[in-house]
Protein backbone atom coordinates (compact mmCIF):
# COMPACT_ATOMS: atom_id res chain seq x y z
CA UNK A 1 0.00 0.00 0.00
CA UNK A 2 1.61 3.50 -0.64
CA UNK A 3 1.67 6.30 2.01
CA UNK A 4 1.54 8.99 0.02
CA UNK A 5 -2.29 9.28 -0.06
CA UNK A 6 -2.73 9.25 3.66
CA UNK A 7 -5.24 11.81 3.49
CA UNK A 8 -7.28 10.45 0.36
CA UNK A 9 -10.55 9.37 1.52
CA UNK A 10 -11.90 5.77 1.51
CA UNK A 11 -15.52 4.69 1.91
CA UNK A 12 -16.32 2.06 4.86
CA UNK A 13 -17.58 -1.70 3.18
CA UNK A 14 -19.87 -1.53 6.27
CA UNK A 15 -21.32 1.25 6.90
CA UNK A 16 -20.38 3.57 4.08
CA UNK A 17 -18.75 6.22 6.33
CA UNK A 18 -15.84 8.18 4.64
CA UNK A 19 -12.76 8.92 6.17
CA UNK A 20 -8.94 9.08 5.20
CA UNK A 21 -6.87 6.56 5.04
CA UNK A 22 -4.37 8.23 8.21
CA UNK A 23 -7.56 7.92 10.07
CA UNK A 24 -8.51 4.33 9.38
CA UNK A 25 -4.61 3.50 10.31
CA UNK A 26 -4.41 4.91 13.61
CA UNK A 27 -7.88 2.91 14.19
CA UNK A 28 -6.18 -0.34 12.74
CA UNK A 29 -8.21 -0.49 9.78
CA UNK A 30 -11.69 -0.68 12.10
CA UNK A 31 -14.60 1.27 11.00
CA UNK A 32 -14.95 3.78 14.32
CA UNK A 33 -19.05 4.17 13.28
CA UNK A 34 -19.99 0.38 12.46
CA UNK A 35 -16.85 -1.74 13.91
CA UNK A 36 -16.12 -3.02 10.25
CA UNK A 37 -13.29 -4.82 10.41
CA UNK A 38 -11.55 -4.14 7.12
CA UNK A 39 -9.11 -6.79 5.43
CA UNK A 40 -5.03 -6.29 5.78
CA UNK A 41 -2.08 -7.16 4.10
CA UNK A 42 0.17 -9.19 6.38
CA UNK A 43 2.84 -6.09 7.37
CA UNK A 44 0.37 -3.93 8.50
CA UNK A 45 -1.03 -7.47 10.14
CA UNK A 46 2.79 -8.11 11.53
CA UNK A 47 3.07 -4.31 12.53
CA UNK A 48 -0.05 -4.46 14.55
CA UNK A 49 0.42 -7.79 16.51
CA UNK A 50 4.76 -7.90 17.07
CA UNK A 51 7.10 -6.28 19.32
CA UNK A 52 8.90 -3.30 17.44
CA UNK A 53 11.03 -4.52 15.62
CA UNK A 54 11.64 -8.26 16.72
CA UNK A 55 9.94 -9.87 13.37
CA UNK A 56 12.93 -12.04 11.46
CA UNK A 57 11.22 -13.41 8.15
CA UNK A 58 11.84 -16.74 7.13
CA UNK A 59 11.62 -19.11 3.48
CA UNK A 60 10.84 -15.85 1.54
CA UNK A 61 13.02 -17.59 -1.22
CA UNK A 62 10.58 -20.66 -0.98
CA UNK A 63 8.15 -19.68 -4.29
CA UNK A 64 5.65 -20.97 -6.32
CA UNK A 65 6.40 -22.17 -10.07
CA UNK A 66 3.95 -23.20 -12.82
CA UNK A 67 4.33 -26.71 -12.30
CA UNK A 68 1.06 -27.46 -14.73
CA UNK A 69 1.86 -24.60 -16.90
CA UNK A 70 -2.03 -23.40 -16.25
CA UNK A 71 -3.82 -22.97 -19.24
CA UNK A 72 -4.77 -19.50 -17.30
CA UNK A 73 -5.25 -15.66 -18.71
CA UNK A 74 -3.36 -13.54 -17.08
CA UNK A 75 -0.69 -17.19 -16.86
CA UNK A 76 -0.20 -17.82 -13.13
CA UNK A 77 3.31 -16.63 -13.35
CA UNK A 78 1.83 -13.12 -14.61
CA UNK A 79 -0.27 -13.41 -11.65
CA UNK A 80 2.40 -14.20 -9.17
CA UNK A 81 4.38 -11.16 -10.11
CA UNK A 82 1.51 -8.91 -10.19
CA UNK A 83 0.37 -10.39 -6.60
CA UNK A 84 4.10 -9.56 -5.71
CA UNK A 85 4.09 -5.98 -7.14
CA UNK A 86 1.08 -5.19 -5.17
CA UNK A 87 1.77 -6.78 -1.59
CA UNK A 88 5.26 -6.59 -1.55
CA UNK A 89 5.92 -10.16 -0.66
CA UNK A 90 7.21 -13.25 -2.85
CA UNK A 91 3.72 -15.20 -1.62
CA UNK A 92 0.41 -15.68 0.24
CA UNK A 93 2.22 -15.97 3.49
CA UNK A 94 4.76 -14.33 5.56
CA UNK A 95 6.50 -16.53 8.24
CA UNK A 96 9.12 -16.00 10.32
CA UNK A 97 10.11 -15.15 14.20
CA UNK A 98 8.89 -12.79 16.26
CA UNK A 99 7.74 -11.81 19.91
CA UNK A 100 4.63 -10.84 20.96
CA UNK A 101 4.87 -8.58 24.44
CA UNK A 102 7.60 -9.86 25.45
CA UNK A 103 7.32 -14.00 24.42
CA UNK A 104 9.00 -15.24 21.46
CA UNK A 105 6.90 -16.75 18.78
CA UNK A 106 7.10 -18.27 15.27
CA UNK A 107 4.20 -16.59 13.28
CA UNK A 108 2.77 -16.96 10.11
CA UNK A 109 0.36 -14.33 8.45
CA UNK A 110 -1.76 -14.46 5.39
CA UNK A 111 -1.53 -12.02 2.75
CA UNK A 112 -5.66 -12.21 0.96
CA UNK A 113 -4.50 -9.76 -1.72
CA UNK A 114 -1.83 -12.59 -2.84
CA UNK A 115 -3.92 -14.23 -5.41
CA UNK A 116 -6.82 -14.46 -2.55
CA UNK A 117 -4.53 -16.13 -0.10
CA UNK A 118 -4.82 -19.59 -1.80
CA UNK A 119 -2.59 -22.42 -0.40
CA UNK A 120 0.01 -23.77 -3.35
CA UNK A 121 3.24 -25.49 -2.86
CA UNK A 122 4.71 -22.51 -1.31
CA UNK A 123 2.14 -21.34 1.04
CA UNK A 124 2.20 -25.16 2.10
CA UNK A 125 6.31 -25.77 2.34
CA UNK A 126 6.55 -21.66 4.22
CA UNK A 127 3.60 -22.91 6.98
CA UNK A 128 5.31 -26.48 7.11
CA UNK A 129 8.90 -24.93 7.69
CA UNK A 130 7.57 -22.25 10.10
CA UNK A 131 5.61 -24.80 12.37
CA UNK A 132 8.56 -27.35 12.28
CA UNK A 133 10.59 -24.06 13.42
CA UNK A 134 8.39 -23.90 16.61
CA UNK A 135 7.98 -27.39 17.31
CA UNK A 136 12.50 -27.52 17.38
CA UNK A 137 12.62 -24.42 19.00
CA UNK A 138 9.45 -24.83 21.04
CA UNK A 139 8.21 -21.49 20.58
CA UNK A 140 4.32 -21.18 20.56
CA UNK A 141 3.11 -21.23 16.91
CA UNK A 142 0.64 -18.39 16.01
CA UNK A 143 -1.28 -17.81 12.78
CA UNK A 144 -3.10 -15.44 11.19
CA UNK A 145 -5.26 -16.85 8.48
CA UNK A 146 -6.74 -14.84 5.54
CA UNK A 147 -7.63 -17.22 2.67
CA UNK A 148 -10.10 -19.04 0.19
CA UNK A 149 -8.67 -22.05 0.01
CA UNK A 150 -5.86 -24.15 -2.68
CA UNK A 151 -4.97 -22.67 -5.43
CA UNK A 152 -6.53 -24.07 -8.22
CA UNK A 153 -3.26 -23.24 -10.26
CA UNK A 154 -1.29 -26.27 -8.96
CA UNK A 155 -4.09 -28.68 -9.00
CA UNK A 156 -3.23 -31.55 -6.88
CA UNK A 157 0.27 -29.83 -5.13
CA UNK A 158 -1.93 -27.48 -3.81
CA UNK A 159 -4.78 -29.86 -2.17
CA UNK A 160 -1.90 -32.32 -0.80
CA UNK A 161 -0.32 -29.47 0.74
CA UNK A 162 -3.19 -30.23 3.37
CA UNK A 163 -2.25 -33.41 4.08
CA UNK A 164 1.62 -32.15 4.53
CA UNK A 165 0.33 -29.62 6.98
CA UNK A 166 -1.84 -32.00 9.22
CA UNK A 167 1.47 -34.13 9.70
CA UNK A 168 3.82 -31.25 10.56
CA UNK A 169 0.49 -29.90 12.97
CA UNK A 170 0.58 -33.27 14.60
CA UNK A 171 3.92 -33.12 15.22
CA UNK A 172 4.06 -29.95 16.93
CA UNK A 173 0.80 -31.28 18.49
CA UNK A 174 2.77 -34.25 19.68
CA UNK A 175 5.22 -32.05 20.93
CA UNK A 176 3.44 -30.65 23.27
CA UNK A 177 4.16 -26.74 21.72
CA UNK A 178 0.75 -24.34 21.78
CA UNK A 179 -0.69 -23.52 19.00
CA UNK A 180 -2.85 -19.90 18.45
CA UNK A 181 -4.64 -19.79 15.75
CA UNK A 182 -6.45 -16.40 14.56
CA UNK A 183 -8.85 -16.33 11.58
CA UNK A 184 -9.66 -13.17 9.74
CA UNK A 185 -11.89 -12.29 6.79
CA UNK A 186 -12.28 -15.02 4.99
CA UNK A 187 -11.27 -18.06 6.12
CA UNK A 188 -12.37 -20.97 3.70
CA UNK A 189 -11.78 -24.22 1.88
CA UNK A 190 -8.56 -25.81 2.28
CA UNK A 191 -6.54 -23.98 4.56
CA UNK A 192 -9.79 -23.95 6.91
CA UNK A 193 -9.69 -27.63 6.50
CA UNK A 194 -6.54 -28.18 7.79
CA UNK A 195 -4.75 -25.61 9.88
CA UNK A 196 -7.06 -22.71 10.95
CA UNK A 197 -10.02 -24.68 13.26
CA UNK A 198 -7.12 -26.82 14.62
CA UNK A 199 -5.76 -24.57 17.12
CA UNK A 200 -5.27 -25.46 20.50
CA UNK A 201 -6.81 -22.02 21.07
CA UNK A 202 -9.35 -20.61 18.50
CA UNK A 203 -9.35 -16.93 18.24
CA UNK A 204 -11.77 -14.76 15.42
CA UNK A 205 -11.91 -11.33 14.28
CA UNK A 206 -15.62 -10.17 14.17
CA UNK A 207 -17.56 -10.87 11.31
CA UNK A 208 -14.79 -12.22 9.78
CA UNK A 209 -16.13 -14.98 7.24
CA UNK A 210 -15.03 -18.53 8.48
CA UNK A 211 -16.07 -22.12 6.51
CA UNK A 212 -15.58 -24.78 4.02
CA UNK A 213 -17.93 -24.56 1.14
CA UNK A 214 -17.96 -20.96 0.07
CA UNK A 215 -20.79 -19.29 0.56
CA UNK A 216 -21.79 -19.54 -3.49
CA UNK A 217 -21.96 -23.09 -3.62
CA UNK A 218 -23.87 -23.55 0.24
CA UNK A 219 -26.52 -25.83 -1.07
CA UNK A 220 -29.84 -24.76 0.12
CA UNK A 221 -33.31 -26.28 -0.31
CA UNK A 222 -36.46 -23.94 -1.64
CA UNK A 223 -37.82 -21.96 0.62
CA UNK A 224 -34.70 -22.40 3.02
CA UNK A 225 -33.09 -18.99 4.76
CA UNK A 226 -29.47 -18.82 5.68
CA UNK A 227 -29.21 -17.58 8.96
CA UNK A 228 -28.06 -14.06 9.04
CA UNK A 229 -24.30 -14.71 10.42
CA UNK A 230 -24.29 -17.80 8.59
CA UNK A 231 -20.10 -18.56 8.55
CA UNK A 232 -19.37 -15.35 10.29
CA UNK A 233 -17.26 -16.10 13.21
CA UNK A 234 -19.99 -14.76 15.67
CA UNK A 235 -21.83 -17.86 14.28
CA UNK A 236 -19.13 -20.33 14.73
CA UNK A 237 -18.52 -19.33 18.22
CA UNK A 238 -22.19 -19.76 19.11
CA UNK A 239 -21.44 -23.24 17.20
CA UNK A 240 -18.65 -23.91 19.52
CA UNK A 241 -15.83 -23.78 16.83
CA UNK A 242 -13.91 -20.86 18.03
CA UNK A 243 -12.79 -19.63 21.77
CA UNK A 244 -13.61 -16.37 21.57
CA UNK A 245 -14.41 -13.07 18.87
CA UNK A 246 -11.68 -10.81 19.73
CA UNK A 247 -11.86 -7.10 18.38
CA UNK A 248 -8.44 -6.00 16.34
CA UNK A 249 -7.76 -3.48 18.90
CA UNK A 250 -7.71 -5.99 21.61
CA UNK A 251 -5.91 -8.60 19.63
CA UNK A 252 -2.01 -8.05 20.16
CA UNK A 253 -2.92 -7.75 24.08
CA UNK A 254 -5.26 -10.82 23.79
CA UNK A 255 -2.69 -12.52 22.20
CA UNK A 256 -0.40 -12.07 24.64
CA UNK A 257 -2.49 -13.22 27.69
CA UNK A 258 -2.56 -16.26 26.36
CA UNK A 259 0.49 -16.83 25.40
CA UNK A 260 2.09 -16.31 28.92
CA UNK A 261 -0.76 -18.47 30.49
CA UNK A 262 0.13 -21.55 27.56
CA UNK A 263 3.21 -22.41 29.45
CA UNK A 264 3.01 -25.99 30.68
CA UNK A 265 5.26 -27.21 33.08
CA UNK A 266 6.33 -29.14 29.81
CA UNK A 267 7.26 -25.94 28.56
CA UNK A 268 8.89 -24.80 31.36
CA UNK A 269 11.23 -27.08 31.74
CA UNK A 270 12.31 -27.28 27.91
CA UNK A 271 13.46 -23.69 28.44
CA UNK A 272 15.52 -24.12 31.37
CA UNK A 273 17.63 -27.20 29.30
CA UNK B 1 -28.83 -56.05 -15.75
CA UNK B 2 -29.90 -52.47 -17.18
CA UNK B 3 -26.50 -50.38 -18.26
CA UNK B 4 -25.93 -47.01 -17.91
CA UNK B 5 -24.15 -46.16 -21.39
CA UNK B 6 -22.45 -42.56 -21.22
CA UNK B 7 -22.14 -40.55 -24.26
CA UNK B 8 -18.94 -41.81 -25.75
CA UNK B 9 -19.69 -45.56 -24.46
CA UNK B 10 -22.55 -45.88 -26.69
CA UNK B 11 -21.13 -47.43 -30.13
CA UNK B 12 -20.51 -50.39 -27.35
CA UNK B 13 -23.86 -50.53 -26.21
CA UNK B 14 -24.81 -51.98 -29.71
CA UNK B 15 -22.27 -54.43 -29.71
CA UNK B 16 -23.13 -56.28 -26.30
CA UNK B 17 -26.71 -56.43 -26.92
CA UNK B 18 -26.16 -57.93 -30.17
CA UNK B 19 -23.43 -60.51 -27.75
CA UNK B 20 -26.44 -60.82 -25.24
CA UNK B 21 -28.46 -62.08 -28.01
CA UNK B 22 -26.20 -64.18 -29.87
CA UNK B 23 -25.19 -66.36 -26.08
CA UNK B 24 -29.22 -66.41 -25.91
CA UNK B 25 -29.54 -68.02 -29.63
CA UNK B 26 -26.95 -70.44 -28.92
CA UNK B 27 -24.31 -69.18 -32.02
CA UNK B 28 -21.37 -69.45 -30.50
CA UNK B 29 -18.95 -68.55 -33.79
CA UNK B 30 -20.34 -65.89 -34.04
CA UNK B 31 -20.34 -64.87 -30.42
CA UNK B 32 -16.85 -65.24 -30.38
CA UNK B 33 -16.48 -62.92 -33.22
CA UNK B 34 -19.38 -60.33 -32.10
CA UNK B 35 -17.10 -60.29 -28.59
CA UNK B 36 -13.32 -59.80 -30.87
CA UNK B 37 -14.89 -57.01 -31.97
CA UNK B 38 -16.28 -55.46 -28.92
CA UNK B 39 -12.15 -55.56 -27.90
CA UNK B 40 -11.24 -53.91 -30.30
CA UNK B 41 -13.48 -50.81 -30.34
CA UNK B 42 -12.99 -50.67 -26.36
CA UNK B 43 -9.92 -50.59 -26.40
CA UNK B 44 -10.02 -47.82 -29.13
CA UNK B 45 -12.96 -45.76 -26.84
CA UNK B 46 -10.56 -46.48 -23.96
CA UNK B 47 -7.23 -45.17 -26.12
CA UNK B 48 -8.89 -41.78 -26.88
CA UNK B 49 -10.21 -40.93 -23.82
CA UNK B 50 -9.96 -37.47 -23.25
CA UNK B 51 -10.05 -36.32 -18.68
CA UNK B 52 -13.15 -35.04 -18.66
CA UNK B 53 -14.63 -38.65 -20.43
CA UNK B 54 -12.20 -40.19 -17.29
CA UNK B 55 -14.18 -37.77 -14.93
CA UNK B 56 -17.42 -39.29 -16.44
CA UNK B 57 -16.19 -42.70 -16.14
CA UNK B 58 -14.73 -42.63 -12.55
CA UNK B 59 -18.68 -40.90 -11.81
CA UNK B 60 -20.50 -43.63 -13.68
CA UNK B 61 -23.39 -44.94 -11.92
CA UNK B 62 -22.77 -48.45 -12.02
CA UNK B 63 -19.14 -48.19 -10.97
CA UNK B 64 -18.81 -50.76 -7.72
CA UNK B 65 -18.55 -48.61 -4.77
CA UNK B 66 -16.90 -49.15 -1.26
CA UNK B 67 -19.24 -51.97 -0.11
CA UNK B 68 -18.83 -53.82 -3.05
CA UNK B 69 -15.18 -53.85 -2.56
CA UNK B 70 -15.74 -54.28 1.13
CA UNK B 71 -17.64 -57.52 0.27
CA UNK B 72 -15.16 -59.12 -2.34
CA UNK B 73 -12.47 -58.12 0.44
CA UNK B 74 -13.79 -59.60 3.63
CA UNK B 75 -15.66 -62.68 5.02
CA UNK B 76 -17.74 -60.60 7.17
CA UNK B 77 -17.82 -56.92 7.90
CA UNK B 78 -19.44 -55.49 10.61
CA UNK B 79 -20.94 -51.99 10.13
CA UNK B 80 -20.28 -49.19 12.77
CA UNK B 81 -22.70 -46.18 12.74
CA UNK B 82 -22.89 -43.11 14.11
CA UNK B 83 -20.09 -40.42 15.27
CA UNK B 84 -21.53 -40.36 18.86
CA UNK B 85 -22.29 -37.03 18.70
CA UNK B 86 -25.08 -35.95 16.53
CA UNK B 87 -26.55 -38.79 13.87
CA UNK B 88 -24.93 -41.62 11.42
CA UNK B 89 -24.01 -40.34 8.10
CA UNK B 90 -24.54 -42.26 5.60
CA UNK B 91 -22.37 -41.05 3.14
CA UNK B 92 -19.90 -42.80 4.75
CA UNK B 93 -19.03 -46.47 5.55
CA UNK B 94 -16.99 -47.70 8.90
CA UNK B 95 -16.76 -51.07 9.98
CA UNK B 96 -14.03 -53.77 10.91
CA UNK B 97 -13.67 -56.36 8.34
CA UNK B 98 -12.72 -60.50 8.57
CA UNK B 99 -10.19 -61.63 6.37
CA UNK B 100 -8.11 -64.58 5.84
CA UNK B 101 -4.85 -62.17 6.71
CA UNK B 102 -6.74 -60.90 9.66
CA UNK B 103 -8.97 -57.89 11.10
CA UNK B 104 -9.01 -54.48 9.80
CA UNK B 105 -10.67 -51.22 9.80
CA UNK B 106 -12.46 -50.10 6.39
CA UNK B 107 -13.55 -46.97 5.89
CA UNK B 108 -15.30 -45.38 2.65
CA UNK B 109 -17.46 -43.02 1.08
CA UNK B 110 -20.76 -44.89 -0.52
CA UNK B 111 -22.20 -43.03 -3.07
CA UNK B 112 -25.17 -45.41 -3.18
CA UNK B 113 -26.50 -47.22 -5.55
CA UNK B 114 -30.74 -46.00 -7.46
CA UNK B 115 -32.08 -42.93 -6.34
CA UNK B 116 -33.63 -43.45 -2.68
CA UNK B 117 -30.23 -45.16 -1.74
CA UNK B 118 -28.54 -42.29 -3.23
CA UNK B 119 -30.17 -39.59 -1.90
CA UNK B 120 -30.06 -41.12 1.88
CA UNK B 121 -26.05 -41.12 1.43
CA UNK B 122 -26.13 -37.53 0.11
CA UNK B 123 -24.67 -38.78 -3.08
CA UNK B 124 -21.18 -39.80 -0.98
CA UNK B 125 -20.80 -35.87 -0.23
CA UNK B 126 -19.91 -36.38 3.60
CA UNK B 127 -20.94 -34.13 6.25
CA UNK B 128 -19.43 -33.75 9.78
CA UNK B 129 -20.70 -36.35 11.08
CA UNK B 130 -19.27 -38.98 8.34
CA UNK B 131 -15.94 -37.91 9.34
CA UNK B 132 -16.21 -37.84 12.66
CA UNK B 133 -17.93 -41.18 12.28
CA UNK B 134 -14.43 -41.86 10.30
CA UNK B 135 -11.94 -40.93 12.90
CA UNK B 136 -13.74 -43.46 15.52
CA UNK B 137 -12.83 -46.24 13.48
CA UNK B 138 -9.45 -45.04 13.04
CA UNK B 139 -9.08 -44.95 16.46
CA UNK B 140 -10.45 -47.98 16.82
CA UNK B 141 -7.76 -49.38 14.46
CA UNK B 142 -4.80 -47.80 16.59
CA UNK B 143 -6.04 -49.03 19.60
CA UNK B 144 -6.40 -52.83 18.31
CA UNK B 145 -3.28 -52.67 16.08
CA UNK B 146 -5.59 -52.72 13.05
CA UNK B 147 -4.07 -51.91 9.72
CA UNK B 148 -7.36 -49.53 7.86
CA UNK B 149 -7.74 -49.15 4.60
CA UNK B 150 -9.96 -46.46 3.26
CA UNK B 151 -12.02 -45.95 -0.50
CA UNK B 152 -12.06 -42.44 -1.77
CA UNK B 153 -15.25 -41.95 -4.32
CA UNK B 154 -16.51 -38.51 -3.78
CA UNK B 155 -17.69 -35.25 -5.62
CA UNK B 156 -16.54 -33.66 -2.18
CA UNK B 157 -17.55 -32.81 1.46
CA UNK B 158 -21.44 -31.94 1.87
CA UNK B 159 -21.92 -27.86 1.11
CA UNK B 160 -24.81 -27.50 3.32
CA UNK B 161 -25.96 -25.56 5.97
CA UNK B 162 -25.95 -27.65 8.51
CA UNK B 163 -22.62 -29.40 7.94
CA UNK B 164 -21.10 -25.78 8.07
CA UNK B 165 -23.21 -25.39 11.46
CA UNK B 166 -21.56 -28.47 12.62
CA UNK B 167 -17.98 -27.60 11.56
CA UNK B 168 -17.65 -29.43 8.07
CA UNK B 169 -14.12 -27.68 7.94
CA UNK B 170 -13.03 -28.88 11.48
CA UNK B 171 -14.11 -32.48 11.16
CA UNK B 172 -11.49 -32.52 7.61
CA UNK B 173 -8.66 -31.36 9.39
CA UNK B 174 -9.34 -33.56 12.27
CA UNK B 175 -9.78 -36.37 10.38
CA UNK B 176 -6.65 -35.78 8.39
CA UNK B 177 -4.12 -34.92 11.65
CA UNK B 178 -5.25 -38.26 12.78
CA UNK B 179 -4.75 -40.27 9.81
CA UNK B 180 -1.36 -38.48 9.82
CA UNK B 181 -0.49 -39.38 13.27
CA UNK B 182 -2.05 -43.09 13.38
CA UNK B 183 -0.11 -45.82 14.47
CA UNK B 184 -0.97 -48.24 12.02
CA UNK B 185 -0.84 -49.12 8.65
CA UNK B 186 -3.01 -47.12 6.11
CA UNK B 187 -3.62 -48.06 2.33
CA UNK B 188 -6.14 -46.24 0.06
CA UNK B 189 -7.89 -46.52 -2.93
CA UNK B 190 -9.33 -43.60 -5.33
CA UNK B 191 -12.18 -46.08 -6.87
CA UNK B 192 -13.84 -43.06 -8.21
CA UNK B 193 -13.91 -39.25 -8.40
CA UNK B 194 -11.25 -37.77 -5.79
CA UNK B 195 -13.39 -34.94 -5.13
CA UNK B 196 -11.18 -31.92 -3.49
CA UNK B 197 -10.86 -32.01 0.99
CA UNK B 198 -13.71 -33.77 1.54
CA UNK B 199 -12.04 -36.87 -0.70
CA UNK B 200 -8.38 -36.54 0.71
CA UNK B 201 -9.54 -36.53 4.40
CA UNK B 202 -10.20 -39.64 3.92
CA UNK B 203 -7.26 -40.29 2.10
CA UNK B 204 -3.83 -39.53 3.60
CA UNK B 205 -2.13 -43.28 3.76
CA UNK B 206 1.54 -44.89 3.64
CA UNK B 207 0.45 -46.08 0.18
CA UNK B 208 -2.41 -44.39 -2.22
CA UNK B 209 -3.47 -46.44 -4.82
CA UNK B 210 -5.80 -44.90 -8.12
CA UNK B 211 -7.98 -47.11 -10.29
CA UNK B 212 -7.03 -46.59 -14.12
CA UNK B 213 -10.28 -44.67 -14.44
CA UNK B 214 -10.48 -42.73 -10.98
CA UNK B 215 -9.90 -38.98 -10.77
CA UNK B 216 -8.63 -36.89 -8.30
CA UNK B 217 -9.16 -33.31 -8.49
CA UNK B 218 -8.18 -29.71 -6.69
CA UNK B 219 -11.56 -28.68 -7.51
CA UNK B 220 -13.97 -30.04 -9.65
CA UNK B 221 -13.81 -29.28 -13.38
CA UNK B 222 -17.29 -27.73 -13.45
CA UNK B 223 -15.69 -25.42 -10.82
CA UNK B 224 -12.69 -24.86 -12.34
CA UNK B 225 -14.62 -23.83 -15.52
CA UNK B 226 -16.47 -21.30 -13.41
CA UNK B 227 -13.48 -19.61 -12.69
CA UNK B 228 -11.76 -20.14 -15.51
CA UNK B 229 -13.96 -19.14 -18.17
CA UNK B 230 -17.06 -18.04 -16.40
CA UNK B 231 -18.55 -20.91 -18.06
CA UNK B 232 -19.80 -24.27 -17.40
CA UNK B 233 -20.44 -25.47 -20.68
CA UNK B 234 -19.25 -28.82 -22.25
CA UNK B 235 -16.47 -27.39 -24.11
CA UNK B 236 -15.07 -25.09 -21.12
CA UNK B 237 -15.89 -28.43 -18.31
CA UNK B 238 -13.51 -30.61 -20.68
CA UNK B 239 -10.85 -28.06 -21.39
CA UNK B 240 -10.75 -27.51 -17.53
CA UNK B 241 -10.43 -31.01 -16.88
CA UNK B 242 -7.61 -31.04 -18.67
CA UNK B 243 -5.94 -28.32 -17.19
CA UNK B 244 -6.74 -29.99 -13.60
CA UNK B 245 -4.37 -32.94 -14.47
CA UNK B 246 -6.70 -34.72 -12.91
CA UNK B 247 -6.48 -38.48 -14.15
CA UNK B 248 -4.15 -41.85 -12.27
CA UNK B 249 -2.01 -40.98 -15.12
CA UNK B 250 -1.29 -37.81 -14.40
CA UNK B 251 -1.06 -38.42 -10.82
CA UNK B 252 1.48 -41.52 -11.07
CA UNK B 253 3.74 -39.37 -12.93
CA UNK B 254 3.30 -36.38 -10.68
CA UNK B 255 4.69 -39.46 -7.84
CA UNK B 256 1.28 -37.73 -5.71
CA UNK B 257 -0.33 -41.53 -5.98
CA UNK B 258 1.89 -44.42 -5.19
CA UNK B 259 0.20 -46.71 -8.40
CA UNK B 260 -2.29 -46.90 -11.03
CA UNK B 261 -4.72 -50.21 -10.21
CA UNK B 262 -5.31 -51.72 -13.99
CA UNK B 263 -9.33 -51.70 -14.42
CA UNK B 264 -11.12 -54.45 -16.89
CA UNK B 265 -11.54 -53.42 -20.69
CA UNK B 266 -13.82 -50.03 -20.52
CA UNK B 267 -13.84 -49.53 -16.78
CA UNK B 268 -14.86 -51.06 -13.27
CA UNK B 269 -18.90 -50.91 -14.02
CA UNK B 270 -18.08 -53.33 -17.25
CA UNK B 271 -16.97 -56.43 -15.01
CA UNK B 272 -17.40 -55.19 -11.23
CA UNK B 273 -16.31 -58.58 -10.34
CA UNK B 274 -12.71 -58.85 -12.02
CA UNK B 275 -12.09 -55.15 -11.01
CA UNK B 276 -13.01 -55.86 -7.64
CA UNK B 277 -10.76 -59.20 -7.26
CA UNK B 278 -7.67 -56.97 -9.04
CA UNK B 279 -7.98 -54.08 -6.20
CA UNK B 280 -8.72 -56.44 -3.44
CA UNK B 281 -5.27 -58.39 -4.56
CA UNK B 282 -3.08 -55.23 -4.45
CA UNK B 283 -4.54 -53.65 -1.12
CA UNK B 284 -3.87 -57.35 0.46
CA UNK B 285 -0.12 -56.84 -1.41
CA UNK B 286 0.53 -53.89 0.21
CA UNK B 287 -0.64 -54.18 3.54
CA UNK B 288 1.70 -57.03 3.62
CA UNK B 289 4.15 -55.15 2.31
CA UNK B 290 3.39 -52.53 5.40
CA UNK B 291 3.23 -55.24 7.83
CA UNK B 292 6.04 -56.19 8.93
CA UNK B 293 7.47 -52.26 9.69
CA UNK B 294 8.24 -50.79 12.85
CA UNK B 295 5.96 -47.76 14.10
CA UNK B 296 8.59 -45.59 13.95
CA UNK B 297 9.61 -46.21 10.73
CA UNK B 298 5.97 -46.33 8.96
CA UNK B 299 5.35 -42.92 10.92
CA UNK B 300 8.25 -41.08 9.89
CA UNK B 301 8.16 -42.50 6.23
CA UNK B 302 4.48 -41.50 5.79
CA UNK B 303 4.91 -38.22 7.06
CA UNK B 304 8.33 -38.13 5.08
CA UNK B 305 5.91 -38.66 2.51
CA UNK B 306 3.78 -35.79 2.55
CA UNK B 307 6.24 -33.25 4.12
CA UNK B 308 8.21 -33.71 0.64
CA UNK B 309 5.22 -32.69 -2.04
CA UNK B 310 5.31 -29.45 -3.10
CA UNK B 311 6.34 -28.19 -6.46
CA UNK B 312 7.98 -24.91 -4.99
CA UNK B 313 11.68 -23.50 -5.40
CA UNK B 314 14.69 -24.06 -2.71
ZN1 LIG C 1 -18.40 1.44 8.96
Amino acid sequence: MKESDTEAPSVCAGCKATLTRRERERRLFVCPRCGHHDRIGANTRLTQLLDPDSFRELDAKVRSRDVLEFPDTPSYGARLAAAETATGHSEAVVTGLGAIGGTAVAIGVFDFRFMGGSMGSAVGERLARVIDRARTKRLPLVLVTASGGARMQEGMYSLMQMAKLAGVLGRLREAGVPYVSVMTDPTTGGVAASVALLGDVNLAEPGALVGFAGPRVIATTPGEELPADFQRSEFLFAHGMIDQVVERRHLRSTLTRVLTMLRGPRAQSARRR
Amino acid sequence: MARTYLDFERPLAALDARIETLARGGDTAEQRRTEAERRRLARRVAAGLTAWQRVQLARHVDRPQTLEYVEGFCDDFFELHGDRAFRDDPAVVAGVGKTPQGPLVIVGHQRGHGTRDRVRRSFGMASPEGYRKAVRAFELAERLGMPVVTFVDTQGAYPGVGAEERGLAESIARSLQTMATLRVPIVTVVIGEGGSGGALALGLADRVLMQEYACYSVISPEGAAGILYHNQGRKDVARAAEALRLTAQDLLRAALVDELVPEPMGGAHRRPARAIAKVSERVRWHLHDLAGQRVRDLLGKRHARYREIGAHTT
